[in-house]
Parts: C-alpha cells; structure tokens; sequence
C-alpha cells in the first residue's frame, strides 16, 4: 500500500508507506540523540515503552476488527505515531503516562476511525493533549538540562525514577527539578512565561540559567537537531517543504512583528523557533500526510494556521507550548482548507478565465 | 401481556432514549461523572416522565391539539417543580451538586417526546409502563455512563452515595483501585462524549452480531436440489 497524497494526475512513487516511516522515524534520530545527551536517558526509555505498547495495542486491536495483523504493523505507522508521543511527552514522566497515552493514540484515534488513512486527526497529538488535559503535573516535569541539574543522573536513576517515581537515590522529580539553590527550573517557554506574569522584562528573565544565547540551554541543540533531521527528509522527498517553511515562516513574521510592538513582553521570532517543539512540530508532526491538507496551496494555509495559533497560545493563552492543540485545531480546518484550494485539474480553465 | 413486552423491549433497547433516539444528551453528559450523580438524575427523571406520561393521557381527550405542546409542557414544567422540590427537601446535597440539571429536565426532550408520540396518542396504563421503561432505559444508561467516568477517573464506584440514599449508603462505597492521580479527562466533558460513543458503538456491535445470527440461522436451511446436479 502506498500513500496516495497528490491530487490527479498521479505520479508513483515507488517507495512504500512502511519505507516512508521507517525514514521518518531514522531522520528523528538526531534529534533523540542530542535529546539523550543533554537532558538524559529517561527519552530513550520512553522511546522503548512507546513502541512496545502501541505495537501490543495495534496488534490487539487490528485482531478484534479482523484484519491482517503482521502485514498492518509492518507499514511502521504505529512506530512512528509511538516515537513522535515519546520525544514529546517530559522524559520522566512515569511509565504509566506514556503506556495510556500510546494505546490511546492507536486504539481510540487511529483504529477506531478505521485505521491508518482515516484518522481525522494525528494520532500522537491527540495522544499528546489526551495527557496534558488529564494529567497536568506530570505532563509539565521536564527536568532541566543535565549541565544545570544539582543532581548527578544515571541512566540508571532514569529507569527508577521511571518507574518507581524517584531516582536511585530517592530523589523526586521535583526535588531534580531543583537547582542548586533549590529554586525549581522548568522550560525555557514556561520559565519565560512566568516571570512575564510575575511583571519581569524580557531581558531580565532572559539572564536566567535556562536561558542560553537567544533560546534555552540544551533546547537550541535538540531544535537544530530536529532541523537537520528535517531537511534531510525534504531533500529526500518524503515530506513537501510547504507545510513546514509555512509553520516556521508564520511563527517567524507574528513573533518579530509582535517583538518590535512590544520589546519587553514578547519574546524575538529566533526564541520562538528554537524553543520547545518548533522543529519538530514543523518537520515531523505537521507533516503527517494523513492529518494534513493535500493540496500545494492548502497546505501553505495549514502550515500558516499551525503557526498563528502556537504564536497567539504561546504568548496569549493558557499553555507555555501548543504544538499539539495548534495541529488538532488545523486539524479539524483540513477539509475546508482542502475545499477552497482544489488544484486546476489538467484540461480545465481556472474559474477567473471562465467569464 | 404482548404489548407490555414490546414496550419494555423498545424502551430499554430498541428504542433507548439514550442510545438510540439521543434525546436528553444535555443532562446525560453533563452529570454522569458519578454513578451517584447519574442515579439522582436518572430517578428524577423517571419521576417526572412517570408523571407526565400519565396526565397527558388522562387530559388527551380534553385538550384541543392546537394547544397540546403548551399543555403538554405546563404539566411537565410542574411536574419538574414538585421533583425539584422534593429534593431540595430530602437529598439537599445532591440537590446542590446536580445544580441547574435538575430544572434542566423540564427541557429534556426525551419527556416531551414520550408525552407527544405516545402518551398523547394510548389509554394510561400503556402510558405509564410506557414512561417507566423509557425512564428505566435512559436510568440505565446514565449508569452505565456513571459508573464508566467514575471507575477511571477516580477508582471508586458509589461515591457519594450518602447524599442520595441517607448515611446508611456509605457503605456502597467500592474502591476499585487507588488512584493517586486522578484520570481527569474521564470525569470532563469529553470523556463523557468519548463514553457515549463507545456506548452507542457497543450497542451497535451487539445488535449486528444478533443481526447476523438470524440470517445464519435463516441460511442455514440446506435446499434439496431435486433436479439433478447443477451445470
């Protein structure tokens, strides 16, 4: 089975759906790896949770409707919607969060709308707020970068935290959130947002530790990383350049036209690309074929809507980082989107000529 | 005998208010986050039905048809007063916690419904066990809805039954398992629609596959082919 995702007329493609996951999951890599370096191994751990339960769940599920289990999750679309919900959700988290969150995905979003192709929605965001919504403290645990931690961590104190909710030697995750003077650090967007509230400038919360150059410690790296795994996938033709160029362009023009109206409430446009999941967002979870807008133009529009609501929830809402309500609510304006911006089909005048 | 098995079927079945008219879906979602909740509105609402039922097929000769829908919901809207009253009286925390579900009901539409299409229309003995297994369908949904956002969003089953049924209920109270942190999409309104669809989906599942046993076993029947073999 193959994607097919342009309109007629059709040109094939030889590579299979299985083919294009497994290179959107390998071109994620440097990203879980510069992930895994900087802020420890509890990603990798959820990595493995991730996949184990949404192959378990597709299995289960694909059995109960009666259909070709192995020849399904062979297509990889189940790994990939399980690698995209771990690098998403704070690495230590416990196990719990990630086992709920993934079947969920598969089960709820994507099978029970009739598999993959059908789901109206990304099964890993959907995933994604099924859990903020229900579980609001775990769901915001990030832990700080490991040069900024107090604390030592092994990746043995990733497994125990994990799954027992406290490091190897007992530390809660709060208490590792905390730096060395025991004020807790959260994310460079939440961190940001907080001090905002509390009445700071920009520039004076920018001087925080978290904070490195224009984006925050550790998270610049992930972002580049997730950039270059990114481009690799465009230069390989398994994703359009639009949908992502758009999500960053829109993100880019609002926050530097918000910036220069307001120097010292809203962080500059290169804050906003490089923190939290821009990149991955754009590259990754927006560019889900099935999810997303199908035409040329649509999907610049879709991109572009992307970007406009993580700008307005970012900086006016009620979340430090929105990539997952962004996309669902994009979501949700595919099939008008894809309406109005129907291609010419070959042979047909566009409308304006008509008269 | 035949007629009070027809409507016992089509109220809690075929014809759920809940599952498959989707009347009432207001309260329905709204109050179902506990099993308790759910049986305090269910039962109000059986009352209120019960009632109406009734009077309507006693005025149902008396009233002109121009004027019926506004009879039709005078006499609920005081049926719904007297209810809401009551509880206030006897179960005035649970009053409190169903809150402005509980006037709600004079706008269910499964109520005026059953008073138009049937109530309206049959002598009252029909009428009444018409209401009744309407009301016990729409209850049992409510339950089954109740006891579903319940047991995942804090483990418990009959919380809170005290404030229905009096002090000696508390030893309902079933704990499932202990949850440190609570499923909170369960217990917010789009568990309650997630629910329902998986409800409604349920019913449908189990009706085809009864569907699909009463075809094999109508297939099932071999013909004798008494003309030779077939070319």
């Amino acid at each position: 089975m193959s994607f097919k995702i342009a309109s007629s007329p059709h040109q094939h493609n030889q590579r299979s759906t299985a083919h294009i996951m497994r290179l959107v999951a390998l071109a994620c890599l440097p990203g879980i790896a510069v992930q895994a370096v900087l802020f420890g191994y509890g990603v990798l751990i959820q990595l493995i949770l991730a996949i184990v339960t949404a192959w378990l769940s597709e299995a289960l599920i694909l059995k109960l409707r009666g259909k070709p289990v192995f020849a399904r999750l062979k297509d990889n679309s189940a790994l990939l919607t399980a690698v995209l919900l771990a690098v998403a959700i704070p690495p230590y988290a416990p196990w719990w969060i990630i086992v709920i969150g993934t079947a969920f995905a598969i089960i709820m979003v994507k099978q029970l709308y009739g598999g993959l192709g059908n789901n109206l929605f990304n099964p890993a965001m959907a995933a994604y707020v099924l859990l903020l919504v229900s579980f609001p403290l775990q769901m915001t645990q990030w832990l700080p970068p490991l040069s900024l931690q107090s604390v030592d961590l092994t990746p043995l104190d990733a497994v125990c935290s994990i799954f027992t909710h406290y490091s190897c030697s007992g530390f809660s995750l709060s208490q590792l959130q905390a730096n060395i003077d025991g004020i807790t650090m959260a994310t460079p967007l939440d961190t940001l947002r907080t001090d905002l509230s509390r009445g700071l400038t920009l520039d004076e919360s920018l001087n925080r530790p978290v904070f490195f150059a224009f984006a925050g410690t550790g998270w610049l790296w992930v972002n580049l990383a997730y950039l270059a795994g990114g481009l690799l996938l465009i230069q390989q033709k398994i994703i359009s350049w639009r949908i992502p160029l758009a999500v960053i362009a829109s993100l880019f023009v609002l926050s530097a036209i918000a910036t220069l109206a307001a120097p010292d409430t809203v962080a500059g446009p290169l804050f906003h690309l490089f923190s939290g999941g821009t990149m991955l967002a754009a590259f990754f979870i927006a560019t889900d074929p099935v999810s997303a807008s199908t035409t040329n133009k649509g999907r610049l529009v879709y991109g572009a809507l992307i970007g406009l609501l993580v700008f307005l929830i970012r900086n006016f809402g009620g979340y430090p980082d929105a990539y997952a309500f962004a996309v669902l609510l994009a979501n949700m304006a595919v099939p008008l989107i894809d309406y109005y911006t129907r291609p010419r089909t070959y042979g047909h005048r566009p409308r304006s000529e008509l008269k | 005998m035949s007629q009070f098995k027809e409507l016992t079927l089509q109220g809690l079945w075929k014809n759920n208010p809940g599952l498959v008219q989707l009347l009432g879906l207001c309260p329905l979602l709204a109050v179902t986050a506990t099993v308790t909740n759910a049986l305090g509105l269910g039962a109000a609402t059986l009352l209120v039905l019960l009632g109406s039922n009734i009077a309507v097929s006693l005025v149902r000769n008396h009233v002109a048809s121009e004027i019926r829908i506004p009879v039709f919901v005078l006499i609920i809207a005081s049926l719904v007063t007297v209810v809401q009253l009551l509880m206030n009286a006897y179960t005035y925390d649970l009053y409190l916690s169903l809150g402005i579900f509980i006037p709600l009901i004079v706008t269910n539409c499964a109520i005026i419904g059953r008073a138009e299409a049937f109530a309206s229309k049959n002598p009252v003995l029909p009428s009444a066990i018409d209401a009744i297994m309407m009301g016990l369908g729409f209850m049992l949904v409510l339950l089954a809805l109740g006891a579903m956002r319940e047991v995942l969003g804090q483990g418990t089953l009959f919380d809170g039954a005290d404030l229905l049924l009096g002090d000696w209920a508390k030893v309902l109270r079933i704990e499932v398992f202990h949850a440190d942190n609570h499923f909170l999409l369960a217990m917010l309104p789009p568990g309650a629609f997630l629910g329902m669809g998986l409800l409604i989906a349920l019913k449908n599942t189990i009706d085809n596959k009864l569907k699909q046993q009463k075809t094999v076993e109508k297939g099932s029947i071999a013909r004798a082919r008494v003309t030779g073999a077939a070319q």
